[in-house]
């Protein structure tokens, strides 16, 4: 049976390890220059300590080639599950073969086990491959970016596409014995792959652990803000920059955690409040960030100094020692949906298929 | 003599539709059997019951005295040319062979290669590329060279043109003599039964209608011709099958297994095809009597 897998599955296993080839030798070509450009960089600037990530050189000269393989590892995923995954069982059922392969002298258990383990593991590996070499060549870049939980970084580094992988095959598979029409199979598994990504992304990923809670001062430097709005003048934050830490929520409030009243801001601000007034007519919002937008850089000054004397900022995040703990929770969850998937797919052939 | 499939009360529902209904057979071994019936009377799903492709919603099926597909041993033990013979089209001959060839331990590759060779199929040729009939001598390979007790063929000449047809039921007939395989093979032309059968079973609306080797329907059914008659004052030995008056004349189909006496009669032989006919066309009448009248209930 694994030589029929293997017979039916070779040419595309061929043509994806050519391309994953060609895909090693631009990576190494490219690679070495990078570390070497970065190393440069980091030396130059400790020395004068200033060290931006936005002045490091490896963010413009690779940036497009690290974004285009970014969306080759985000859609490989959904390829696999698309063109491996859902004609495996469907192409047998709808072109008849099954008729063949489960009349041979082996069970149709076996035949499934084997052809999921074989097309499940290449899905995996040719995932897991992708996953290395990006996230050896892309390291340079993510170290400049100390954004590791980025929602471009996260999932497309280290084993979390591996799970992806996994959990698409297995859902193409699972969509190919449901509705047993190869191009349906293939179009239910794209629909269902982006669902669950997304939906993973924004409901559960940020809730796997509770997040930690911090406090900073209110200062002009970390990205402090005020917005005007037909209720009044508003306190807005940046989520300070914590490297590597995947900021959730960041909000204004006095030491009872009360956010600042539209009574308080108008005393403690006068001038920028009153610049609400002077706004466009119909209440429209208008930012005041920058000093000397607007009121002057005075203003702005005192304005930050009052509301900090009574207000903080509270953050909480989830903090970069996390990022491996994120890593195998974020696999876990969708190399167990394949498992669940794949179980379904052994109970439905055996008892529905027949 | 033991059976080779042996069914009891057994049925089958897709959904709210029965396909097989209380269908209660038994096939011995040693022959070649027909099975005949009208589209939609269930051999196909008979069949696929048989070799465990299907199991039944209803009843007990066992083939060779074993569960269908039971094991991989099970599973050796049967052969199976699935209706419209498919075939992988993106392998080659070759390639088929090996499939067999990994997948039992029974292949008999010596056998298999020759019979390709025979064929003239080129090994290298892809099975999409075949025509019906060569695709359909690829699929009956594969049956054979795994060695089965068992032959089971769903239709596998339907689709093919009259010359591929007797070439396939040649071929076939080849292989059981030399092989002493039991074959159970499905069809709804009689004609082609006819040439190679030496076992019949008629199944119509899940229903076995008659079964038994050929030679002995032949010789127990006779038409009846002669001045016209009411066929229910014929003696009680003679089982009247078919009957069809004309003003002056009856023609009437019996079985039975006493010598005809009556002088009145001219006595014919019957073909196996007429004799199918007036079978189908009995459950079919009968069919229509007991299908019930519209009518409102109160």
């Amino acid at each position: 049976m694994i030589w029929l897998t293997w017979r039916q599955f070779r040419t595309q296993i061929l043509v994806v390890a050519g391309v994953l080839a060609a895909l090693a030798v631009v990576l190494i070509v490219t690679g070495p220059h990078l570390v070497s450009l970065s190393d440069a960089y980091l030396k130059s600037c400790h020395t004068d300590r200033d060290c931006g990530s936005t002045t490091n050189p490896v963010m413009g000269t690779d940036g497009k080639l690290e974004s285009g393989l970014s969306d080759v590892l985000l859609i490989v995923p959904a390829l696999i599950g698309i063109f491996w995954g859902a004609p495996l069982i469907a192409r047998e059922l709808e072109t008849g073969t099954y008729r063949l392969g489960w009349t041979q002298s082996i069970t149709r258990r076996r035949w499934l086990a084997v052809k999921l383990g074989v097309v499940g593991l290449a899905s995996v590996v040719v995932a897991g491959l992708m996953s290395l070499m990006l996230t050896w060549w892309a390291s340079p870049i993510d170290t400049a970016n100390a954004n590791r939980f980025g929602v471009a970084v996260f999932s497309l580094r280290d084993i979390t596409p591996l799970g992806y992988a996994a959990f698409a095959f297995a859902l193409g598979v699972t969509a190919g014995v449901l509705v047993r029409r190869t191009l349906p199979a293939m179009a239910g598994t794209l629909v269902v792959f982006v669902a669950a990504r997304v939906a993973e992304a924004t409901w559960v990923r940020p809730h796997l652990m509770s997040p930690v809670r911090a406090t900073f001062p209110i200062t002009t430097g970390n990205g402090i803000g005020f917005s005007l709005t037909p209720d009044g003048l508003q306190v807005m934050t940046n989520p300070p920059n914590i490297p590597n830490a995947w900021a959730i929520t960041s909000e204004v409030v006095n030491n009872a955690g009360q956010s600042p009243t539209a009574a308080f801001m108008k005393s403690a601000c006068p001038s920028l409040a009153n610049g609400a007034q002077a706004g466009p007519a119909g209440g429209g919002v208008r930012h005041v960030r920058v000093p000397g937008n607007g009121p002057g850089p005075q203003a702005f000054q005192d304005c930050v100094t009052k509301v900090a004397a009574k207000y903080h900022e509270v953050v909480t995040y989830q903090p970069a020692r996390r990022f491996w703990a994120f890593q195998g929770i974020e696999t876990a969850i969708f190399v167990v949906l394949a498992l669940l998937l794949a179980g379904f797919c052994f109970w439905w052939v055996r008892h529905r298929l027949s | 003599m033991s059976a080779v499939i042996d069914a009891k009360g057994l049925g089958k529902r897709y959904g709210r539709k029965w396909a097989l209904t209380d269908c209660t057979l038994e096939i011995p071994s040693g022959h070649v059997v027909g099975l005949v019936g009208p589209n939609g009377a269930g051999k196909s799903t008979l069949l696929n019951l048989a070799v465990g492709l299907l199991v039944p919603t209803t009843g007990t099926i066992e083939v060779l005295g074993d569960r269908p597909a039971g094991s991989p041993e099970e599973l050796g033990r049967v052969g199976f040319v699935a209706q419209d013979t498919p075939t992988y089209s993106g392998l080659s001959v070759a390639d088929h062979l090996q499939l067999g060839a990994h997948l039992n331990p029974t292949w008999d590759r010596a056998m298999a290669e020759s019979r390709i060779d025979q064929l003239g199929l080129d090994p290298h040729q892809k099975a999409g590329k075949l025509s019906g009939g060569q695709r359909a001598q690829l699929a009956l390979t594969l049956a054979i060279a795994k060695r089965p007790e068992l032959l089971i063929l769903d239709e596998p000449v339907a689709s093919l043109d009259p010359l591929a047809r007797r070439e396939f039921l040649q071929i076939l007939m080849e292989t059981v003599a030399d092989q002493g395989v039991s074959v159970v093979l499905s069809s709804h032309l009689v004609a082609d039964l006819e040439r190679v059968c030496d076992y019949l079973v008629v199944l119509v609306g899940s229903h076995v209608q008659i079964a038994g080797p050929v030679d002995e329907l032949l010789a127990e059914h006779h038409r009846l011709i002669g001045q016209r008659r009411d066929p229910a004052t014929l003696p009680s030995n003679q089982e009247v099958i078919e009957s069809s008056q004309t003003e002056r004349q009856s023609t009437i189909l019996i079985r039975t297994t006493a010598p005809i006496l009556d002088p009145a009669w001219t006595v014919e032989e019957v073909g196996l095809e007429d004799l199918v006919l007036a079978y189908m066309g009995q459950a079919a009448s009968a069919a229509r009597r007991a299908r019930p009248t519209l009518g409102l209930h109160k």
